[in-house]
């Protein structure tokens, strides 16, 4: 079934450093253990084996930023915490993405009030917005599987850390 | 029952009682506030030695302004008391955290929430929004979206602890 197969007599396998790149990229984004609010629990839910993120390669939450690719911003941010969440968006080690899950991250949604950010992309650069509120697992692994197409088009030295 | 017992022992204070879904609310004067509250706590009658909540309202366009809602509960007695305390937008009003020390966050929250000033608190500092916030949201006449809601937001802005 398996590779081997295929690979049985010492073949090579040619293709070009980006690909590969962004292959091995794709497949292993490991998001950052933190959430804000109800979008949080259909992010957990969306770990657990119903939904099984593991399918992905992001089943391993990372709980400190240094080791982490994916910030899921996964609620209502308030803006006493935006100088945390920024904090640990600066604490992730480039490559990094960012999908802004659910209403309030995108938007503000419903909070249309003194003490809410009107949605993430005000203080961290956003790849994937998610709809809903709270957005389905399917929803969320959607904008994952959006994340790795994306990835899957990146130029090496199109990122920020890449000298030019 | 409770009414008869505080009019035995500090007549006249309450100027006014309400009984609403079996619970008592006395409001009581400013002057002899916190002499009442001393005595609801320590006297043998009553020992309300659970602070369970101090809230505020804001009756906005009404003087004075603001209420309190001191939440007492007594463990030995098994009854539950409201005191309300009618306040203005410049009084300040003193601390119930020598009675009760878990009058302190509460306090806070009323402070940072509507701006009324507690006298003798250990740390009155704003407890929910952030520490360099000007105004006091719950009041009625703060705009709820907040002073610059179209302007993109700037997160240095925030100065947190």
């Amino acid at each position: 079934m398996g590779l081997e197969n295929y690979l049985k007599h010492e073949n090579i396998l040619v293709t070009n450093i980006t690909d590969f790149v962004n292959w091995g990229r794709s497949n292993s984004i490991w998001p950052c253990t933190f959430g804000l609010a109800c979008c949080a629990l259909e992010m957990m839910a969306t770990s657990l084996a119903s939904y099984d993120i593991a399918r992905f390669g992001s089943e391993v939450y990372r709980p400190s930023p240094r080791q982490a690719d994916l910030m899921i911003v996964s609620g209502t941010l308030t803006k006493k915490m935006s100088v945390m969440v920024k904090r640990i968006y600066e604490q992730i080690p480039e490559p990094k993405w960012v999908i802004a899950m659910g209403a309030c991250a995108s938007t503000g949604g419903i909070f249309k009030s003194y003490s809410v950010v009107q949605g993430v992309d005000q203080i961290i650069p956003v790849d994937v917005y998610i709809p809903g509120c709270p957005p389905r697992p399917e929803a969320l692994l959607a904008a994952l599987m959006k994340l790795q197409a994306k990835i899957k088009t990146e130029k090496l030295d199109s990122r920020p850390d890449v000298d030019e | 029952m409770i009414v008869e017992k505080i009019n035995k022992s500090l007549p006249g204070l309450i100027e006014d009682q309400i009984w609403f879904r079996d619970e008592l609310q006395i409001y009581v004067k400013k002057e002899l506030f916190i002499s009442f509250m001393k005595h609801l706590r320590y006297n043998e009658d009553f020992k309300f030695d659970l602070l369970l909540d101090v809230a505020g309202i804001d009756r906005f366009s009404i003087k004075p302004r603001f209420e309190l809602v001191y939440i007492l509960y007594s463990l030995e007695y098994n009854m539950r008391l409201i005191v309300k305390l009618k306040v203005d937008i410049s009084d300040i009003v003193p601390s119930m955290t020598i009675f009760w020390k878990s009058a302190n966050w509460p306090e806070r929250e009323v402070y940072d929430l509507l701006g009324i000033k507690f006298s003798n608190h250990p740390d009155l500092r704003r407890i929910l929004t952030w520490d360099n916030f000007e105004g006091h949201p719950l009041r009625k006449d703060f705009p709820l979206q907040g002073p610059d809601f179209n302007e993109k937001f700037n997160p240095d802005s925030i100065k947190v602890y």
